[in-house]
Order: C-alpha cells, then sequence, then structure tokens
C-alpha cells in the first residue's frame, strides 16, 4: 500500500480533481496534441511562447489521475520560464520518473513536482506521467503530435500491451 | 484417438470430480497460476487478452523442440517426417474441434488478426469492387474492422456497420435493412471481447445467406467459451486464435469452405505455396498449402493441438457452467459496489466483464489492482468504436477461465473497493 500512497499522493489527487490552466487558450500560439493509444490519454497543451517564454499556458483532454495531475503541474511549472529553463526541468523531469535522478539525492530545480516521484516503482505509468510533459515539449519545437506509448526504465521489461 | 488418450495419461489433464467442477484440481494443471505478484496470490483475470497454458501443452511443445524439430513438407528423413506428421495431426484436431467437413479447410495463421488479412486480401481483393458494400458490426474488435477499412480505401467500396442497443446486443432489424445486392461480405465477431455478448451468429449467417452473402465469424472469443460448429453455424469463415483457447501464442486457424478457398487469391507467396515457377509465371499449391507459405509456427500449431487434447480431457460442459457462474457472481459483487457502472449487459454473455467506475480513469483502477495481484485489462481493448458507443475514453475488464474462483472474484471486489478507497 505505500508504494501506491506515494504514486497517489494527496497533491496529484488534488491536482486530479481540480486541474489548473484547464481549458483552451485564447492566446495560444502553439499547441500540440499527445495521446497514448493503448490506455487512451489524450492532451492537447496550449502555449503563448513570446520571445523565448511562455508566457501562458493551458491544457485540455482525458486521462488517468497520473497523466492529468502531471499536466495540471507541468503547466504550473513552465509558466513564466524561459526556453532554456523549461529544458532543464524536462529533463530532470525525465530522469527522475526513470529512477536516474533521485531528488532526495542530486541537485535539481523540479520544486513541486517530486511529487512524481513515486512513478519510478511503476514503470508502465511513466508515459502517463511523462505525457503532458512531451505534449508541452512538441509544442515548443513547433511539432503537432506526440506519444510516450514506448517510454519507460526498459520497455523489453515493462511493455504491458 | 489414441494420441489424445496417452497425452491424457501423460498430463494428467484435470477431470470433474462428482458431477460439480473441481476447480482446484483444474488449477494444477496451469503452472503459472501458483506464483505470487508484489506479495499477494496471482489472481489472473486477463484471460480475454490471453489464457494461460496447460502443463500437457508446455511438455508437447517440449517434447517436440527435443525429439521432433524439423522443418515440415519438404524433408525425406526421419525427423522431418515426425514434425509433419504432428503438424498435420494438429490440423486434423482442429477439424474436428470445430467440426469442419476437412483438415485442408483449416488454415494455420498466427492468430484472427492474420486470418481476416487473409480474407481481406484473398477474397476482398479479388471479390469486392467499387460501390460494393463490407457489413461489420458496431462491436467488432480492430481485427475484425481495420482490414475492411483498409479494402474499402482501396476499392472504393463502402463499409456499413450493424449498430448496437445500450445493453450492446447487436439490432438485426437494422442488419436486415443493411443486406442488399451489393453487399460482397458480413464480418461479426462470435463473443465481443469488450463487451462480452455472444453473438447470433447462426441467424446472422442464415440471414446474410438468404441474399447469397459469404459471412466470416471472428471466433477469437468464441472458441474458449462456446461449443463451435461450424457446419451447424454455417458461416463461410471463422478464425480463432490459440493463444486465447490454452495454446502458445503464434498458433491460430483460418476455417473456410473450400470452396471459396478455392476461388480466393492466395495471401503471401513464397515457398511451400507453389506448385510450379517459372520466371514467366507460378502456380499454385491446393488448400490448405495455398495459403501457408513459409515455415510456419510448427511448435505453436503442435501446441495448439495439445491445447485442443486438453479441452477434450475436462467436461467442458461444466467448464462453461462454471465460467457462467462467476460472470454472474461477478457481476452481482461488482454492480453492489457504489459508483460502478458495468459495461455490456447483454442478456447473451461470455465471462467478460467490462466496467468504469465513476471519475477514475480505468488505467488507475488496473494499477491498484495489480497491487492487490489481480490482473485485468485497462484500456479501449482494441474496440474504440465501442467506446465511443458508450462515451467512455476507456474501460476496465476482467475476463474469466474456468481456473478461476469464487474466492479470485470476492478478491477483485475487495480490490475495486480499495480503489475507492484511494482515489475516490
Amino acid at each position: 500500500m505505500s508504494s501506491l500512497l506515494e504514486l497517489y499522493n494527496e497533491q496529484i489527487r488534488e491536482h486530479e480533481k481540480k486541474p489548473r490552466n484547464f481549458g483552451k487558450l485564447a492566446t495560444a500560439n502553439r499547441s500540440a496534441e499527445g495521446h497514448n493509444t493503448t490506455c487512451g490519454d489524450h492532451f492537447f497543451v496550449y502555449l503563448n511562447v513570446e520571445d523565448g517564454v511562455i508566457k501562458e499556458i493551458s491544457f485540455e483532454g482525458e486521462g488517468c489521475a497520473i497523466a492529468k495531475a502531471s499536466a495540471s503541474m507541468m503547466t504550473r511549472s513552465v509558466k513564466g520560464k524561459s526556453r532554456d529553463d523549461v529544458e532543464v526541468l524536462f529533463n530532470e523531469f525525465h530522469r527522475m520518473v526513470l529512477g536516474e535522478l533521485d531528488p532526495e539525492v542530486n541537485p535539481h530545480h523540479l520544486g513541486h513536482l517530486t511529487v512524481f516521484s513515486g512513478v519510478r516503482k511503476f514503470p508502465v505509468r511513466v508515459k502517463c506521467a511523462s505525457l503532458s510533459w512531451h505534449t508541452m515539449h512538441a509544442a515548443l519545437k513547433g511539432e503537432e503530435t506526440v506519444t510516450t506509448e514506448n517510454l519507460g526504465p526498459d520497455i523489453t521489461q515493462a511493455a504491458g500491451d | 484417438m489414441i494420441a489424445t488418450e496417452k497425452t491424457m495419461e501423460e498430463g494428467g489433464a484435470a477431470v470433474t470430480s462428482g458431477g460439480g467442477w473441481d476447480v482446484g484440481r483444474v488449477r494444477e494443471d496451469f503452472p503459472v497460476l501458483g506464483q505470487t505478484v508484489n506479495g499477494k496470490p496471482l489472481v489472473y483475470l486477463d484471460n480475454a487478452a490471453s489464457a494461460q497454458v496447460p502443463r500437457i501443452v508446455i511438455e508437447r511443445g517440449a517434447k517436440y523442440l527435443r525429439e521432433e524439430h524439423s522443418n515440415i513438407h519438404r524433408g525425406v528423413h526421419y525427423l522431418s517426417q515426425r514434425a509433419t506428421s504432428a503438424f498435420e495431426g494438429a490440423r486434423e484436431k482442429v477439424r474436428r474441434f470445430i467440426n469442419a467437413r476437412e483438415a485442408r479447410e483449416c488454415i494455420f495463421v498466427r492468430g484472427v488478426t492474420e486470418g481476416v488479412n487473409l480474407v481481406m486480401h484473398g477474397y476482398g481483393r479479388k471479390f469486392v469492387r467499387e460501390g460494393d458494400e463490407i457489413v461489420v458490426s458496431e462491436m467488432e474488435h480492430h481485427s475484425n474492422l481495420v482490414p475492411w477499412q483498409m479494402l474499402c480505401e482501396e476499392k472504393g467500396a463502402r463499409l456499413r456497420v450493424i449498430p448496437m442497443n445500450d445493453a450492446g446486443e447487436l439490432i438485426l432489424d437494422e442488419f436486415d435493412a443493411l443486406l442488399n445486392e451489393r453487399t460482397r461480405l458480413v464480418c461479426v465477431g462470435h463473443v465481443s471481447n469488450s463487451l462480452g455478448t455472444i453473438n447470433p451468429v447462426k441467424e446472422i449467417a442464415a440471414r446474410a445467406h438468404k441474399v447469397g452473402v459469404p459471412v466470416l465469424v471472428d471466433g477469437a472469443q468464441g472458441a474458449p467459451h462456446l461449443k463451435v460448429d461450424v457446419q451447424d453455424l454455417d458461416c463461410d469463415f471463422y478464425a480463432i486464435s490459440g493463444h486465447k483457447m490454452f495454446a502458445p501464442t503464434g498458433s491460430g486457424v483460418l476455417y473456410g469452405k473450400a470452396e471459396w478457398l478455392e476461388k480466393m487469391n492466395p495471401f503471401l507467396g513464397g515457398g511451400s505455396m507453389i506448385r510450379t515457377v517459372t520466371f514467366e509465371r507460378s502456380t499454385y499449391a491446393a488448400i490448405p498449402d495455398k495459403f501457408e507459405a513459409g515455415t510456419p509456427a510448427i511448435a505453436s500449431a503442435i501446441g495448439l493441438g495439445a491445447a485442443i487434447d486438453y479441452l477434450n480431457s475436462i467436461d467442458r460442459e461444466a467448464a462453461h457452467a462454471h465460467e457462467h457462474e462467476l460472470l454472474r457472481y461477478a457481476t452481482e459483487k461488482l454492480s453492489s459496489i457504489e459508483g460502478v457502472r458495468l459495461i455490456g449487459t447483454a442478456r447473451e454473455k461470455a465471462s467478460v466483464l467490462g466496467f468504469v467506475i465513476e471519475g477514475i480513469h480505468p488505467h488507475d483502477i488496473g494499477t491498484i489492482l495489480d497491487h492487490e495481484g489481480v490482473a485485468i485489462r485497462a484500456g479501449h481493448h482494441c474496440a474504440q468504436p465501442v467506446m465511443q458507443h458508450f462515451n467512455v475514453p476507456a474501460t476496465a475488464r476482467a475476463s474469466f477461465a474456468f481456473y478461476n474462483t469464487k474466492a479470485e472474484v470476492d478478491t477483485l471486489a475487495e480490490a475495486v473497493a480499495k480503489v475507492i478507497e484511494v482515489l475516490g
């Protein structure tokens, strides 16, 4: 039960129930679509980027608790940040959910995002936690669609479908 | 028959005791069931995705690899003859299992997906023209839907869909209205993998045949749960996947009436499927070889034969009754939990139980159940149009085999209650 409660911790459940920055963004100048077809997670991320800084961000769509909470917290973390800073967060978040970065040991800039460190014990859920990050990243790079279906620490061991 | 009796002795396949279903005895035949997951006993309720394999199937496959392996058909040597005899023996077991007229009507394929694609290429690309129509049902698995979309796109043909009601039952009156002189094929599942609905395929075949239209039945979920008699159903094609009926993956069969198989184009080109080859042209072998290019999955096919031996050795009526009781009990248990909604409530159902929990994504249900040792499937079950009908992104699905127990259903229900406790 402990690793389950770590995965579905208070903050994650709260963000899932009341996602922040949820809905379309009228001022968006970039957007991307992310989907993991096997589990049915499907999100859009909208960005307003000016002078290399994410001024506004929102997301909408449907997905599991992990994917939705991750999207909600991602929007709060990257809002107002420069491309370079977002890149750092993107990499650190990724390494944390894959179990390559231990937030208690390694230096990082993740802040509240460390609530997702429990995902490392659930390899098949890495794709859920990562989806919105990859979607945001794709939008930033001007790409239109993305999937994290094959993400995981060792896909040959972790593949679920 | 001698082979069957011998295998029973070797494998010690389960029998019923005292008229009931001795599930404890049956479980001993399936080595995988004895393990623990996350420190809890494994409760395997993902049988509709793939069923577990009894010991005699494992042993038969191992025996083949240890003592009999060689390529089939072409060899004059001892081992090749033994392998060929075991492979063709498995074909004859399949013939009897589905009551086909002749063994040559049973084509070995990887599974239903390959079987349907064989018919799409062999029948569809030859006989379907612009403006023609293919009929599928609203509850088809993608394997019996996407190949037909591909064909329609290529030929300029039209896909027509038999609708279902909100219980997940096909509306047959609407089916009648879809049949016309442009209809070239009706493709329908025997049992829905996402809803559990048992479709009246014999009636569907009779109605289609009245207007001269052949019928393909996706039997992936039918063969494990129902007695299949292709002559009684009078379907033109029936596809099965071995791994859904206690055999290894890579084994499967497409049954087709000989008159269709003979008229159809070949599927894959290559070795074994030819009669003569020159650079000007090739002529093709007779069925079933015409559709079996390349070296087949010999060990898997022989394993399918052994799985059929196993099924013949148990009291299948008692097995089906047991599965039905598990379904009834699980339906009662889960529907009594507040917030749980069942998806698929047809009157005629096989032991597949789709459900959603208000406000909780099925993927999260799957993770928490797995934590309790309970293996279910969460997702769209390769039936996205079904999800669209019920307006859900995905469902959770528990599916039962004859080796599951009522105690496992209790564990499932407790785990579902825990999901609501953690995430509700």
